[in-house]
């Protein structure tokens, strides 16, 4: 099974990786871009077929490890 | 006093803690690998600067998870002085010792300059012997310093007089400029609620002598020294 999960900072934190992200792409012509927030993305390789054990197990690693509630919101996916 | 000054994999500001401590203050000091699971004898523990795990997922993320940390978690929760400077403070806030989390620096860049603190409090084993009013020259290298907590802990942080030190001109005005990193509030150090253990971005351990541009960093290390011989002579009494 393939986990796939993306950390984005939460809203309240300033995100000056994405803003400089969006003004470079402004600078390059790009058009209309509002706003830009840059994160983390990490693909898992689990064994097994339980995917509901495997959620479990993997929202408890998101949850303390893997991202820091304090400063980032994750979404996790299993495939 | 025996001080304990960790060592996680890429911590590279633990020599200099040892030798603030042995040579400039003339007290015990040992290094304590990250696998140890007991600190041993040990009256204050420091948490050292450097890039442990290679600052891999985040700062700290790994090096919170050390066996010697479940020792250290339990050393502070029997009241004991626990230190976290630089990389140290974002692994005390990883493991939760301390609230908030340290983020990349406002503009991106690695700042390797000396500030000035302002000491918020001198009430803290952390803080009790610094000069009032003076301005301490510290410096800072780090790339992830930016303080940050959500609105109702940067409340109960101030409620609770848990800020020790904010970022501050030379004439110790708490201004946007003196602020390196854009710590909210300019929040450089703080402790957690009890008061025992502390973090702070700056580096004291590279401010003990005059050669290094600055001694200021001494005025820390003395308020914990001082606190620890107080307790010591109560426990004796």
């Amino acid at each position: 099974m393939k986990a796939k999960i993306v950390i984005t900072p939460k809203k309240a934190v300033v995100d000056p990786q994405g803003k400089t992200v969006r003004n470079a792409l402004a600078q390059m012509g790009h058009q209309g871009i509002q706003a830009v927030h840059v994160g983390k993305y990490l693909e898992i390789e689990l064994a097994g077929t339980d995917r509901e054990a495997a959620r479990k197990t993997l929202d408890e690693a998101c949850h303390k490890f893997l991202s820091n509630p304090v400063i980032e919101d994750y979404k996790l996916e299993i495939e | 006093m025996n001080f304990a000054v960790l060592q996680f994999p890429a911590s590279n500001c633990d020599q200099d803690a040892i030798h603030a401590l042995r040579d400039v203050f003339g007290h015990s000091a040992r290094y304590v690998w990250h696998k140890e699971t007991s600190l041993g004898d040990t009256d204050a523990v420091i948490v050292p600067g450097g890039f442990s795990y290679g600052d891999y997922l985040r700062c700290g993320a790994i090096a919170r998870f050390s066996p010697v940390m479940q020792a250290v978690k339990q050393f502070a929760d029997n009241g004991g002085l626990v230190l976290g400077i630089c990389n140290g403070f974002q692994v005390l806030t990883e493991a939760g010792l301390l609230p908030g989390a340290l983020v990349r620096n406002r503009d991106l860049q690695f700042h390797c300059e000396h500030i000035f603190l302002k000491t918020v409090t001198p009430d803290s084993p952390f803080t009790s012997k610094i000069p009032a009013g003076k301005s301490l020259k510290i410096p800072i290298a780090h790339g992830e310093g930016c303080y940050f907590a959500d609105a109702e802990t940067l409340a109960r942080l101030k409620a609770n007089n848990q800020i020790l030190w904010q970022y501050c001109s030379v004439t110790s005005d708490v201004t946007e400029g003196a602020n390196p990193n854009g710590s909210l509030l300019n929040i450089a150090g703080i402790c957690n609620q009890r008061r025992n253990v502390a973090g702070l971005m700056p580096h004291p351990e590279r401010a003990c002598e005059p050669l290094l541009a600055s001694d200021d960093g001494r005025w820390i290390f003395k308020s914990m020294i001082t606190a620890l011989e107080e307790k010591s002579a109560a426990k004796a009494a």
